[in-house]
């Protein structure tokens, strides 16, 4: 197996978990390469305002990483890039992988003035669609690499040769075409991650129909500065500042008709967020609808701390049902009250759905036989030889776990190409 | 190295646009005689960089200032082997935060080339540290339960020799007692396969298995620590390179519980452990008399959760009290079995093990203050059911178990900077008056007695963990290559904790490996320069023996600090704790800020042009300034900032150097310190604040008011606080007037 060929490691999935897995095995020596769908890298957490229990942004560890990326030659990432097959046997693996145009090449400099150009807009993908961004864009504030994307909408519109004009380094390339790249390998880590529960799918909580009901990971986008409203949290119906708010938790999750799991972190975020209203709003009455806080090991003290906010209020019940009322735009939360077996109506500005993770196993599994649990979770780190998955695909983990977790994959994949 | 110094300037991304740059070229080609000095409309360009190239290879330039974007992009394009490198921020933080074609944004860019210029004369490659000795890439592993023994395994087939240290007769540890597990993928009690890994273990022909043993000093450093271990009467000496430590953890001492919990009034009432052990020996029986189990109660969170006894969750409780309950369930269908909790905890898939307790048959009582009342063999809990909204008794329970939790090895012993000197306490004490600095909790807890001058274990931070409590980045306890695995770090499961076992083992191979060629571990990865320490002027103060939050300094019987280079993280801290300025790197050192600080050009006070100098911390708060560049939000022209590897490694005499040459105020960007800190070096944004404290003494011999030196905490997301902050700063020097020595 001493093929120096394939002395190398794939990561698929720019993540938190991918980012580690790669990070770590080259800090080792060895080359990996990464494969990141999104223009940019660092996952669902680089859409995070702040983790829990620090209270501290998530970019802080990213810059980090990136930074220990930036002065590593053996790490090598493509963005906008997915994995179409992977053939070969461990130590030995060759890799098709499709690159998606991003329409702006590596001349980029990231002035700025191709945007400027451009006078199209588009749904906000980072921001979950909350707002709109000109189809020359930076994926994010804080995006690495900071490099430009041109949406294909904007590729095929008149405005095209405008923007691509605009830019005073030729690096808008309007005729990029998707490629394929092969890569041979001598392992493949997979860490894809995970998205959220489709909201809608809760069809008591009127998430599409009424304005006021978003979802956690959309609350952290409000929070954030570089979020669709300056990281100002206001009700989505009229721009007001809530003054009652509640969190609903175990949206869709512990539930056998969707997701029969706990997804360990939304207590915890759901915490966390209530410490952006307090923030921003000393007086807001906040709800936390429970069945069981699950704030394991110190994330214990997390809570014991919140639990001396007198002004958010702790409810042991599942919300049953969400209805609007139409003129204010208000939400009437209808929930059992499981200590007095009432049926209570609690009325809120907003509600926050604490939706579950899902694997995006679950929807785009590995391209080769690997085995999974009943939720769309491979089974074991060690899916299949040579082929290892992590992170959030395994497991619903927080970011801690998931770079542990990313930690002992990269060991795992060394093990598969250097055994000495 | 000979320097051979050029400089190029970029006038693309509008910073043609903005500035003067025939005059900004005069900076190096006039003023500081440089002999190189070029521009190009697009540096990052392939044209561009072959422009730097050509002179590298024809006219032998070694030295460049860059004069272009952040050092924090285009960093592949401006990478030259073999060179001395800065990068002059003239875009995000010149051209996009200030005005275009204005005298003061043209004033500061010249500055930042005039402060690169003196900085790139102070700087020299680093040469990578190779200790005499050679390195060991060996691993030793302390304690051989799973996480252990996890570690040892899985890093040996990545082909390293490990050493296995276990203080029991027998590998396993807690393991052994457990005969039945609930793990992944959660749908039913699994057989405990601790003896396949124990035989996996032992039958490694790279893993050195040293049982009945205790390590009795562990000294030197990554790469080179020598390790006596005592074992069967003899003591046997490993070198290692890096280590594991997966010392596991003890139960709560449950005769510490609250008495209503009734541990101790009957033999009957048992904790979580003792079942286990049961279990493993026998049936499930009453243990007063052996009979059948007919009711059972498991009470959850016994002196967990509480500030009285342990503030944590201990994560595993739940499912192990779901286990258990099953288990007597199993033997006896009949019997009634309740678990009686706070909250329950089953994240993840094993959510689908609660659901198979609650199909098993088992009641669940929700309750925060349940009280077990012993009488004969037969024992009562009275409960206060939630969800019932009523008292719940238990009666006639042949058993409670009590579900204590996890406390961490490494908890035991006393606390080694409690202990008195050897040179009695008084000193002891006066020192610690004098440096105020708050001793980091180490305990003896007689596992890998360390020499080292800061204490013979890993600090802990909370809780007796020896965690650094970094979100991102779990592995880093504050002793450099030694990382923490298992239960010892912080509670967690078997599947967790074999997961945490082999990423720590991780850890441990890249710290050799990066040890061996002279490179810095974690955060400043790569880093090739150390600190080096010019001994004559050595006062023997301390200040960098004990401020290291790594404890890389070991100090000899003279007080006089011995550096372990290989132990370094490379941020500095040591270097600003000196008051004699002996610590410095190849390529950052005071002399080399303080040449930049004396750089900066201070006009006259009649031109109305204040000076404020910005020490930053590179990590957070400089990418934050290059955000509000980004966002082209606008900046006061007149300050200066200067990047530090750490806010920590600021020296006072910088703060001397710029007021003493007129420059009207210092403001400081570090990180959050405290519980929850954010400061990539632990203690060093604490430690610039402390220092800080102290700036007074300097400021009163000036004759200077207080207000002109301010430190501010910005994390990396609060790029729109900047202009504020910096304005608001303005305000007060504008208020407090310039500085009076300007001009002398």
């Amino acid at each position: 197996m001493a093929n120096t060929e394939t002395q190398s490691i794939l990561v698929v999935g720019g993540g938190m978990s991918g980012l580690t897995t790669a990070i770590e095995a080259a800090e080792a020596g060895y080359d990996t390469y990464i494969v990141e769908k999104n223009p940019y890298l660092g996952g669902r957490v680089a859409q995070l305002h702040n983790y829990f229990p620090k209270l501290c942004p998530p970019y802080c560890g990213l810059e980090i990483n990136f930074r220990r990326i930036k002065q590593n030659p053996k790490i090598r990432f493509f963005t906008m890039a997915e994995v179409e097959s992977i053939s070969g046997e461990e130590g030995n693996f060759d890799v098709k992988i499709r690159l998606n145009p991003r329409y702006v090449n590596e001349k980029c400099t990231g002035c700025g003035e191709c945007a400027k150009a451009c006078t199209m807009e588009i749904e906000n993908q980072f921001n979950y669609g909350m707002d709109k961004i000109k189809a020359a864009y930076m994926p994010h504030a804080m995006a690495f690499p900071m490099r430009y994307v041109i949406d294909p909408a904007l590729v095929k519109s008149d405005e095209a040769q405008k923007v691509k004009d605009a830019c005073p380094y030729d690096a808008v390339d309007l005729d990029m075409e998707p490629k394929t790249m092969d890569l041979k390998v001598g392992a493949v880590v997979w860490a894809t991650g995970w998205h959220p529960y489709d909201a809608a799918k809760l069809d008591t909580y009127g998430f599409n129909e009424f304005p006021n009901v978003i979802t956690n990971v959309m609350m952290d986008r409000l929070a954030a500065l570089s979020g669709p409203t300056e990281g100002k949290i206001i009700r989505p119906s009229d721009g007001k500042a809530p003054e009652t708010i509640g969190f609903i938790q175990c949206a869709g999750s512990r539930d056998e008709n969707h997701l029969p799991y706990c997804s360990g972190i939304c207590c915890l975020a759901s915490m966390k967020q209530a410490t952006y209203v307090r923030e921003q709003y000393p007086d807001a009455k906040i709800y936390i609808f429970y069945i069981d806080i699950r704030a394991t090991d110190r994330l214990e003290e997390f809570y014991y701390k919140i639990k001396q906010d007198e002004n958010i209020e702790f409810f042991k019940g599942k919300v049953a049902k969400i209805t609007e009322d139409e003129s204010t735009k208000g939400l009437i939360l209808k929930v059992e009250d499981t200590t007095s077996e009432e049926l209570r109506e609690v009325p809120v500005d907003m509600a926050v759905l604490a939706t579950g993770m899902q694997p995006n196993t679950a929807e785009t599994p590995i391209p080769v036989q690997v085995p999974y649990d009943d939720y769309g979770f491979v089974a074991s780190l060690d899916a299949a030889p040579g082929i290892y998955a992590a992170g959030c695909i395994r497991t619903p983990n927080n970011v801690s776990e998931v770079v542990q977790d990313g930690t002992a994959a990269a060991l795992k994949a060394i093990q598969s190409i250097a055994r000495r | 190295m000979e320097h051979k110094v050029a400089v190029y300037i970029c006038t693309g991304c509008g910073i043609g646009d903005a500035l003067d740059i025939e005059e900004l070229g005069k900076v190096a080609t006039s003023e500081n005689s440089v002999p190189i000095c070029k521009t190009h409309p697009n540096l990052c360009s392939q044209e561009g960089v072959e422009l730097i190239k050509s002179d590298i290879a024809g006219e032998g330039a070694n030295t460049l200032a860059i004069a272009a974007c952040s050092p924090r992009v285009m960093y592949d394009a401006f990478d030259f082997e073999n060179c001395i490198v800065d990068r002059v921020n003239i875009r995000e933080q010149v051209v996009w935060c200030q005005k275009p074609n204005d005298e003061d944004t043209q004033m500061m860019a010249e500055d930042y080339l005039r402060m690169s210029l003196a900085k790139v004369e102070k700087m020299e490659l680093p040469e990578p540290y190779q200790p005499e000795q050679e390195v060991s890439k060996n691993i030793l592993v302390v304690g051989g339960g799973l996480s252990g023994m996890t570690s040892a395994l899985e890093g040996a087939k990545a082909g390293y020799s490990v050493v296995l240290v276990e203080k029991e007769a027998q590998l396993g540890g807690f393991q052994n007692n457990v005969k039945q597990k609930v793990t992944f993928p959660y749908k039913d009690v699994q057989d405990n396969d601790i003896d396949n890994l124990i035989a996996a273990v032992t039958g490694h022909d790279k893993i050195a298995v040293y049982t009945g043993a205790n390590i009795e000093k562990t000294s030197g450093a990554p790469g080179l620590f020598d390790v006596s271990i005592k074992a069967n009467g003899s003591t046997v000496d490993h070198k290692v390179g890096a280590i594991v430590l997966a010392a596991g953890w003890k139960p709560y001492d449950p005769t510490k519980l609250d008495e209503k919990l009734a541990f101790g009034a009957s033999d009957n009432v048992i904790t979580n452990a003792m079942f286990e052990e049961m279990f493993k020996e026998e049936k499930i029986a009453r243990p007063s008399d052996k009979q059948d189990v007919k009711n059972a109660a498991f009470l959850q969170c016994a002196g967990q959760r509480d500030p009285n006894h342990l503030p944590y969750c201990s994560s595993i409780c739940c499912l192990t009290a779901l286990r258990q309950a099953c288990q007597v369930k199993a033997q006896n269908p009949d019997a009634n079995v309740y678990v009686v909790y706070k909250e329950l905890r089953t994240p993840g898939q094993a959510e689908d093990f609660y659901r198979k307790a609650q199909e098993d048959g088992i009641t669940f009582i929700r309750c925060q203050d349940p009280e077990v009342k012993a009488s004969g063999n037969q024992l009562t809990v009275e409960a206060d059911d939630e969800l019932l909204g009523e008292k719940v008794v238990l009666e006639d329970l042949d058993m409670v178990v009590l579900a204590t939790g996890m406390v961490p090895v490494t908890a035991f012993g006393p606390d080694f900077s409690m202990e008195e000197t050897e040179e009695g306490e008084e000193e002891k004490k006066k020192e610690e008056e004098e440096e105020d600095i708050i001793a980091d909790i180490i305990r003896r807890s007689d596992i890998l007695n360390l020499e080292y001058r800061q204490g013979p274990e890993l600090p802990a931070l909370r809780n007796d963990f020896p965690d650094s409590h970094f979100i991102c980045f779990p592995y880093e306890t504050r002793r450099t290559g030694i990382y923490a695995a298992g239960c010892v770090r912080r509670p967690m499961s078997t599947a967790t904790a074999m997961e945490d076992a082999t990423g720590a083992i991780m850890k441990a191979i890249q710290c050799v490996e990066l040890t061996s060629r002279g490179a810095a571990v974690h955060p400043r990865v790569g880093d090739l320069s150390f600190p080096e320490l010019f001994m004559q002027r050595c006062t023997q103060c301390k200040r960098c023996t004990m401020e290291c939050p790594f404890g890389a300094y070991n100090e000899d019987e003279k007080a006089n600090p011995l550096p372990n280079p290989t132990r370094c993280r490379r941020c500095g801290i040591c270097m600003g704790s000196c008051p004699e300025r002996i610590i410095s790197f190849k390529n950052y050192s005071v002399d080399m800020i303080g040449s930049m600080i004396k750089a900066i050009e201070v006009p006259e006070e009649d031109e109305e042009k204040p000076r404020v100098l910005m020490l930053v911390c590179e990590n957070d708060a400089y990418p934050a300034l290059d955000m509000t560049g980004l966002k082209r939000m606008e900046l006061s022209p007149y300050i200066r900032v200067i990047p530090l590897r750490c806010l920590g490694s600021i020296n006072l005499v910088w703060i001397a150097d710029a007021l003493s040459k007129g420059i009207d105020g210092i403001i400081l960007f570090g990180c959050r310190p405290g519980d929850d800190y954010q400061c990539h070096f632990i203690t060093g944004s604490e430690l610039a604040q402390y220092r800080l404290a102290k700036i007074a003494e300097t400021l009163d011999r000036l004759v200077l008011e207080s207000e002109r030196v301010r430190v501010e905490e910005i994390a990396i997301i609060d790029w729109e606080r900047i202009p504020e902050i910096v304005e608001e700063f303005m305000e007060t020097i504008e208020e407090v007037g310039p500085n009076p020595y300007k001009g002398w």
